[in-house]
């Protein structure tokens, strides 16, 4: 089906994705994402001693504040904060550094992720896998088109936000491993949508979610792996 | 947690409460093994569910849900204001959500719950997503005046599934709402009190008809919990803080999908477990819409 979307992207194509890591000096680990225009710049501070009152101190605790642009801290920054911080949790392996907080700051949801993921691995923070995020948005007619501009997006019966565990790249010759006939790094960790869609319709999106998160997934283990070589020379 | 032979070794001479809040995970496990939850619950089916309505007399529309011990008190009320330019013949709905302490031993004043804003603006998506609410209808005068709908809802007891029992009594305080009469005095709109009926000829009511609203698709929806293979359907706040991967289905009465809602969490969500979630929303979805049939059918005889 013939779509015509404002910047002539076909339904299928992700915008331009730059990532540049250690950016912040003072910063334990930083990066900056962008998608686009959309660009968003994520700090990790950690591991810190201590946690706050309510976190389990066997476990290590993740903190997310998420500081907008311009404006007051609201009830929307609090959501987002929240699931930030349950997507982290999630991927981090919390048991290592029992009773420390960490704390990851955000000056925009799904390219937020993928800087927050980016800069952790900058700060050297032990995780199980990454998370890429993406958004998908269906529109009326029931066609599904991804990473949608703020434009696009107002104009849309609904939209999803997805993250996907990175893929796998296995040096073993059997490859990934299968979890109840599907392999791994089809499992959602987050998903968060708005509008109303038909039940098929998301299912739609989950499958088109996923197969743009392999290319996401691609694109983060490239831009990780040139930083590697610089990061030994490092003294700090 | 760190010791399983321990766990073992003692639980035999434990008793079942201390085994309980020492070794948690392992009590629940032990259960879900046996497909049961400790309340003796099946791991599908929910929590005993009442809504009773005009909980609020000074409301214009409120209702009381109560979702096993989880209580929610909705509240609205409606006042006139100037439409904003961009949407001259729309009104507005603002929702609030509020924990105050008596919900539970983890809110202490002074500190705002964390989950407070989640839900209130998780609320407020969905509501607005699930197109329940037609904002034109809200409109009095064309460009002049409209009506500002304030929902609140308080949090009284708060033991697992807040999202669930707060929509649900949003749900059914906007289907008790009464919208209040109002008359045009000297080009402006003022609210015309009850009783008043055979004096004020002269102040004829602008919307004697139209008293209630009319709803769109009502969302209804089920929050689950994943932990390894077993779904947990509408769980208590103790299960809630010990497996904490949680899948909110939010579906209306056409079985549309208004809102699925994963914040993160350890489980990963693969297609099967989500279409489980939402086979099993489904079910949930007309247990709710007959209860709220119900309710709704008590108040008219009254």
């Amino acid at each position: 089906m013939e779509v015509d979307r404002a910047d002539g992207r076909n339904p299928n194509q992700l915008r331009p994705l730059a990532c540049s890591c250690s950016i912040l000096h003072r910063a334990h680990g930083s990066a900056s994402w962008s998608q686009g225009d959309t660009k968003v710049l994520a700090a990790v501070y950690g591991p810190k001693a201590g946690t706050k009152k309510n976190e389990n101190p066997e476990k290590a605790s993740i903190e997310v504040i998420w500081k907008p642009r311009t404006g007051q801290i609201g009830k929307p920054e609090k959501e987002y904060e929240i699931i930030l911080k349950r997507t982290l949790q999630s991927i981090c392996i919390l048991t290592i550094n029992p009773n420390t907080t960490t704390s990851v700051i955000i000056q925009l949801l799904p390219c937020a992720i993928n800087a927050a993921c980016a800069a952790l691995v900058d700060a050297g923070i032990p995780m199980k896998h990454l998370a890429v995020a993406i958004c998908c948005c269906s529109a009326e007619s029931g066609y599904c088109i991804l990473d949608p501009t703020k434009l696009e997006e107002q104009k849309m019966k609904g939209f999803a936000y997805l993250v996907f565990p990175n893929s796998i790249l296995s040096v073993l010759p059997e490859g990934s491993s299968l979890v109840q006939g599907e392999p791994m790094e089809h499992g959602i960790i987050t998903s968060v949508t708005h509008g109303a869609m038909s039940v098929d319709d998301y299912f739609h999106c989950l499958e088109r979610g996923r197969a743009a998160s392999a290319k996401l997934s691609d694109f983060l283990r490239r831009s990780l792996q040139s930083k590697l070589p610089g990061d030994l020379s490092k003294a700090e | 947690m760190g010791l399983p032979n321990a766990s073992e070794d003692l639980s035999s001479e434990m008793e079942v409460d201390a085994f309980r809040r020492l070794f948690p995970l392992r009590y629940f496990e032990r259960h879900l093994a046996e497909s049961i939850r400790p309340d003796a619950r099946s791991l599908s089916r929910a929590r005993n569910t009442t809504i009773s309505m005009g909980a609020v007399a000074s409301a214009d529309g409120s209702a009381l849900a109560k979702i096993g011990s989880t209580t929610m008190l909705a509240a609205i009320k409606m006042e006139v204001m100037t439409p904003s330019l961009e949407s001259p013949d729309e009104g507005c709905v603002s929702i609030d959500f509020h924990m105050p302490p008596i919900c539970s031993p983890l809110v202490r004043p002074g500190r705002p719950a964390e989950a407070a804003p989640v839900v209130a603006k998780q609320l407020s998506d969905t509501i607005s997503s699930s197109g329940m609410i037609n904002l034109k209808e809200l409109s009095l005068v064309g460009g002049k005046a409209a009506w500002m709908v304030y929902l609140d809802i308080y949090c009284l007891d708060a033991d697992g599934a807040l999202f669930d029992a707060a929509l649900l009594s949003a749900v059914a305080a906007f289907s008790n709402l009464q919208i209040p009469t109002v008359s045009l005095d000297d080009g402006k709109i003022v609210m015309l009190p009850e009783e008043q009926k055979e004096e004020n000829s002269e102040k004829e009511p602008v919307n004697k008809e139209k008293r209630k609203l009319t709803l769109g698709g009502i969302p209804f929806s089920l929050t689950c919990i994943l932990h390894k293979n077993y779904i947990l359907a509408d769980p208590t706040s103790e299960e809630e803080s010990i497996m904490e991967t949680l899948v909110t289905v939010v579906l209306d009465s056409s079985n549309q999908l208004v809102s699925l809602y994963k914040p993160g969490g350890a489980v990963l969500a693969y297609t099967s477990a989500v279409q489980d979630c939402i086979a099993l929303t489904r079910q949930r979805v007309k247990e709710l819409h007959q209860i709220l049939e119900e309710a709704i059918s008590g108040m008219e005889i009254d």
